[in-house]
């Protein structure tokens, strides 16, 4: 369901691994291929869980080695309790998710500090895709309206006002583009939103 | 793929009693089991595997004088297949109470001279536990690389994990729980009031007289089976297709599920023992290591040490994937390592005997894991 074994985005974890400190307990929602999981591991001796709904990805999840759990976050993390893990990740996911909000208040529930990406919909070329009367297809959002499994669009500043609501504080927020930070007008210019939140 | 071939039972005798959970001890009793592949030099490569209700210690292969009648997960087990028996030892071993060699209730109470029958002793998940546990030391195995199980076997894998936390290091669960239901209690009861009250049953001591309570053992096995089968495969394979067309206007076999049962439960009762089902259904309904910390699973499960695989089939209804997610949350708790897959399978419960890539891929997988440990120097 995530994306995270697209190919670009390993500069994208290595930059938000930054973010996750030595030996945490680990949830990262939308696994994927367990790519994410299985370099914390390795390289931070971190420990934790992933959680994919795609059988394809649950199997791959297993052929690395991570402990992955077969769920459907669409429903909740009623899995895990309160307060259970040090970060909660959920990288290129959130806008596959119906019920963003429940979610998110899900992922503060059990998380103490949360690492939340999904791709910038006012990246400027959108921008430009929409002037034009067309929504936006590209690299970030290589899909047509009609298939795409991104069914919530947001931007940087939505996903802000979100974040408050449920009660997250965002400690960091980046745009990166090809896995690097965009500091000048990171709204307009990165393709994949970043942030760092904490209850 | 290729079968692991010809393979024959061996069997072990225990002098020294055996305490039983019920407070009954049983002495002089056998063990009959079998073992596929190649013990390594440090014996770390040893993988347990527990049988359900009708199964036995004959898990993969075929015997000399049967060569086209295979073990029961042979699709799972064998050279090449996703418990691979080119890398790991396995070993099946049939239960006490069982009807195919161990000790059971068809055998000779040294004390009496006469059949066991009824009065062989009530046994439990967790003394066939005890009871591998002993095969395990004789066979210099202190420690498994996994121990596993579908359903019955399932629930012996997790006992394993609890009683003996330092001698697995890893638990493969399929399609189990860790205790049944209400409505699953009520099934097998069905089955055993079918058996009890079969006038050929004679409180148990049917050997003495000749016959068997065939009867009790078909419908026995007419109700278990319907609970293994999804109401899709049902409907899918047999519908309300008609024996011969038409409504017969009697009782007898009009529809062709009728048939199909019938004969299930035929068969069944022509190699199954009597008092065996009596014996394993009340293992199945007495197993809950909850109880013992007051229903909390996180504290039953809080001295293990290996780490999980468990898997559900999403048409299971008799060990839902409701079940196996309850132990998962108990695990995820204490923080152990497990992984959880629940396998869109269409089966029902008989989906874990069953062939499908997604399940063997996953179960393979996760051996490779088992393996890497064993070969990297991890597997001790």
């Amino acid at each position: 369901m995530s994306s995270h074994d697209s190919t670009n985005l390993r500069a994208d974890l290595a930059f938000i691994s930054r973010w996750v400190s030595e030996k945490a307990h680990v949830l990262d929602v939308g696994c994927g291929d367990g790519v994410m999981l299985d370099y914390l591991e390795s390289s931070k001796h971190c420990t934790g869980y992933g959680i994919e709904i795609a059988d394809d990805k649950v199997l791959a999840s297993t052929q690395r080695g991570i402990n992955v759990i077969q769920l459907d976050m669409e429903k909740g993390l009623d899995l895990f309790p309160d307060a259970a893990f040090d970060t909660v990740l959920c990288l290129s996911s959130l806008q596959m998710m119906k019920n963003v909000e429940g979610l998110l208040r899900d992922i503060a529930r059990v998380g103490r500090e949360a690492i939340v990406s999904f791709p910038n919909f006012a990246y400027w070329p959108h921008r430009l895709s929409l002037l034009c009367g067309r929504m936006p297809v590209s690299k970030a959002l290589p899909h047509d309206w009609y298939n795409t499994p991104n069914v919530r669009c947001a931007t940087i500043s939505d996903f802000s006002d979100l974040a408050n609501k449920v009660g997250l504080q965002v400690l960091e927020c980046v745009a990166l583009q090809e896995g690097k930070p965009v500091s000048f007008l990171p709204n307009l210019r990165g393709t994949l939103a970043v942030f760092r939140l904490r209850k | 793929m290729a079968s692991i071939g010809i393979v024959s039972a061996q069997s072990m005798q225990f002098a020294a009693p055996l305490s039983l959970q019920s407070g009954a001890t049983i002495s002089d009793y056998t063990l009959v089991y079998e073992t596929y592949g190649e013990l390594n030099a440090d014996k770390s490569n040893a993988v347990l595997v527990c049988h359900a209700l009708n199964a036995s210690h004959h898990v993969a292969g075929a015997y000399a004088d049967q060569p086209n009648k295979f073990g029961w997960w042979e699709n799972m087990v064998g050279p090449g297949k996703a418990l691979d028996t080119d890398r790991f030892f396995v070993i099946g071993v049939n239960n006490l109470g069982s009807c195919f060699g161990s000790t059971g209730p068809m055998h000779i109470n040294h004390d009496t001279g006469q059949p066991y029958g009824a009065d062989f002793p009530v046994v439990t998940v967790e003394d066939w536990v005890h009871s591998q546990a002993l095969l395990a030391d004789v066979l210099g195995i202190t420690q498994f690389a996994a121990v596993m199980g579908g359903s019955l076997g399932g629930m012996q894998a997790l006992a394993w994990s609890m009683l003996y936390p330092d001698r697995l290091r890893h638990c493969v669960v399929i399609a189990s729980t860790d205790k049944l239901s209400a409505q699953n209690i009520a099934f097998n009861d069905v089955a055993r009031q079918a058996i009890l009250t079969d006038p050929d049953f004679h409180g148990g001591n049917y050997y003495a007289y000749g016959v068997v309570p065939k009867r009790g053992l078909r419908v026995a096995r007419m109700i278990g089976h319907i609970t293994y089968l999804s109401n899709d495969v049902m409907a899918e394979k047999f519908g309300r297709d008609l024996r011969t067309g038409k409504y017969q206007f009697d009782f007898g076999v009009d529809f062709e599920i009728e048939s199909y049962l019938r004969y299930q439960g035929e068969k069944f009762s022509e190699y199954f023992d009597a008092n065996t089902y009596l014996l394993i259904t009340k293992a199945l309904d007495y197993f809950d290591p909850a109880a013992s910390f007051g229903g909390d699973l996180t504290q039953a499960l809080a001295n293990t040490k290996a780490k999980f695989l468990l898997a559900s089939f999403t048409t299971d209804w008799r060990f839902s994937p409701e079940c196996s997610r309850t132990v998962v949350q108990a695990l995820i708790n204490n923080k152990r390592d497990v992984t959880y897959a629940e396998i869109d399978a269409q089966h029902g419960h008989d989906a874990f005997l069953l062939e499908d890539p997604r399940y063997h891929k996953l179960v393979s997988a996760y051996y490779d894991r088992v393996w890497d440990e064993i070969q990297n120097g991890r597997g001790k």
